[in-house]
């Protein structure tokens, strides 16, 4: 991976335009996750809290091998497990490894009200800047996956870097380096698109899983996490993972009609009494005109 | 023994607005203000810098609901003071299809308004709901943590209609500025000092006015 990847592509909430957009060419990193070799190790779960030394954060016991029943805000990465029965009576233990999709358009970015606390570098990754995190919540809102959590303590949100820190360097995410299985690759979009298609095609044509397939979203322009499904036509049987995510409509039309609207309306609004004014003057400009040194006063 | 509400002062003049509802009034106002700075910062990357002048972002994101109780407890308390003269009467219809008079300073060509004219009503009440509203979506933005993921909806439709209800009463606020400080004299001094001429009185209120005068000897209150 090149050392540039923390150049930034779109900035959170900023007014103008987004110093060095452009000026480097990169391509986009992906994480691969084969749910189908997956084993529910749970390695990745602590190798994340480890590299990123997040403090403890109690498993709640649910009669499954699940740690907790959703992410955290200090615990980024978690394997959801579903036990689901097929048409034929079998039984197929689905295991998904769930974190940041790091969203090619992520509705987060979009809600963010702060200038700069949400980033997606040149390379995809989606990135929180706590420093600059005012703790309002709107990533919450904004996202489809559920992934940003709030601290009640630093009242800042929190949720997967994609290991930024280490994808700088060269290093693969911490996840991906303690996958004992090989079911987590990363690389470049394209290679992980390539391989996530051929291991699709390999369960479809050798392994009897017809609906086998790559999921790579559209609805939020792919995202930087891909799976690869048994089933690609019921992503929502792996931890409800949505069939077709969008950035919620409610927070595109705010942030898009409604802002360009209000801010017509304020502004006309202000103009449009100024001019008022200007036209008419105050009302008792009569007493005024008949009187001029003495107002409205009787 | 303070005057009361509608008490003829000497000089001709009027209390339109005793102690407790002007001391109310500012503090609507002053919140309002304050929700308004704050709440244009979140809305709109332009104005993001209005937050680093009121203490940051962070400490804005903080105040800003509790400001906002501030401000629905000031609109609740005017309900109390305010709803019974709000309420619509027979000339306020005739009031509206003069709008046009109204507009274009051609008060002696108005239906006698009362203590409140139909446009007031209309500010009063327009706060008076939108307070509702952006309390009841103000409380959803502020525990957006708390909001399981099944009742999303819930955050959806509110992050889209507190700054919608928000906008509404810029609108209101816009106008009703413009008509207390510029449009109308006498009337920004009513809301500070409590007193208005009679004469003011007479040009704005025709109807409250006769009321005032006819039963001068026997107070409302």
């Amino acid at each position: 991976m090149s050392q540039a990847t923390l150049r930034i592509q779109k900035i959170s909430a900023h007014s103008g335009s987004i110093p060095g957009e452009n000026t480097q060419r990169e391509f986009a990193v992906a994480k691969l996750i084969d749910t189908t070799t997956c084993i529910g190790c749970k390695a990745c779960e602590v190798a994340c809290v480890e590299w990123n030394d997040l403090p403890f954060s109690p498993t709640t016991f649910d009669n499954t091998l699940q740690t907790m029943p959703e992410t955290r805000w200090n615990y980024w990465n978690l394997i959801l497990f579903n036990e689901h029965e097929k048409d034929d009576g079998s039984l197929m233990w689905l295991m998904r490894k769930n974190q940041c999709m790091h969203c090619a358009e992520p509705g987060c970015l979009e809600a963010c009200p702060s200038d700069g606390a949400i980033v997606q570098y040149t390379n995809g990754i989606v990135d929180f800047q706590q420093d600059k995190c005012i703790g309002c919540g709107y990533c919450i809102t904004g996202c489809p996956f559920n992934i940003p959590k709030f601290n009640k303590e630093t009242k800042r949100v929190y949720k997967c870097t994609l290991c930024s820190d280490r994808v700088t360097q060269g290093l693969e995410p911490a996840c991906i380096k303690s996958c004992p299985t090989g079911c987590l690759h990363f690389g470049s979009k394209d290679d992980m698109l390539g391989l996530a298609q051929a291991r699709a095609k390999q369960l479809r044509d050798h392994y009897g899983f017809a609906d086998a397939g790559v999921y790579d979203p559209p609805g939020v322009g792919g995202t930087g996490v891909i799976y690869v499904l048994h089933d690609a036509k019921q992503p929502e049987l792996y931890g409800g993972l949505p069939k077709d995510p969008h950035v919620p409509m409610m927070v595109r039309l705010w942030k898009g009609p409604l802002k360009w609207l209000g801010n017509v309306a304020m502004v006309g609004g202000v103009i449009g009494l100024f001019v008022h004014y200007l036209r008419f003057g105050p009302k008792d400009r009569d007493v005024e005109m008949k009187e001029p040194h003495e107002g409205a006063e009787p | 023994m303070s005057a009361h509400a509608d008490q003829i002062l000497p000089h001709g003049r009027v209390l339109r607005y005793p102690f407790v509802e002007r001391a109310n009034h500012w503090i609507a106002a002053f919140s309002y203000i304050y929700l308004l700075l704050t709440g244009l910062a979140f809305w709109s990357p332009a104005l993001f810098w209005l937050a680093a002048v009121l203490g940051g972002g962070q400490l804005s994101r903080t105040l800003h609901p509790w400001v906002g109780l501030f401000f629905f407890y000031a609109v609740m308390r005017m309900y109390g003071y305010w709803a019974p003269q709000m309420r619509a009467t027979a000339v306020d219809e005739q009031w509206w299809k003069s709008i046009g008079n109204y507009i274009q300073n051609e008060d002696d060509k108005m239906p006698p308004a009362g203590r409140y004219n139909a446009g007031q009503k209309a500010l009063f009440w327009s706060f008076f709901y939108a307070a509702i509203l952006l309390l009841l979506t103000g409380m959803v933005l502020w525990f957006p943590e708390w909001i399981p993921w099944n009742l999303r909806w819930v955050r959806y439709i509110s992050v889209f209609l507190h700054p919608v209800t928000a906008l509404f009463t810029i609108a209101n606020f816009l106008i009703h500025i413009y008509m207390s400080v510029f449009a109308e004299r006498g009337a920004f001094g009513s809301v500070i000092r409590g007193d208005v001429s009679l004469e003011f009185a007479k040009r704005y209120h025709p109807g409250w006015y006769e009321e005032i005068t006819s039963r001068s000897a026997n107070p409302r209150k």
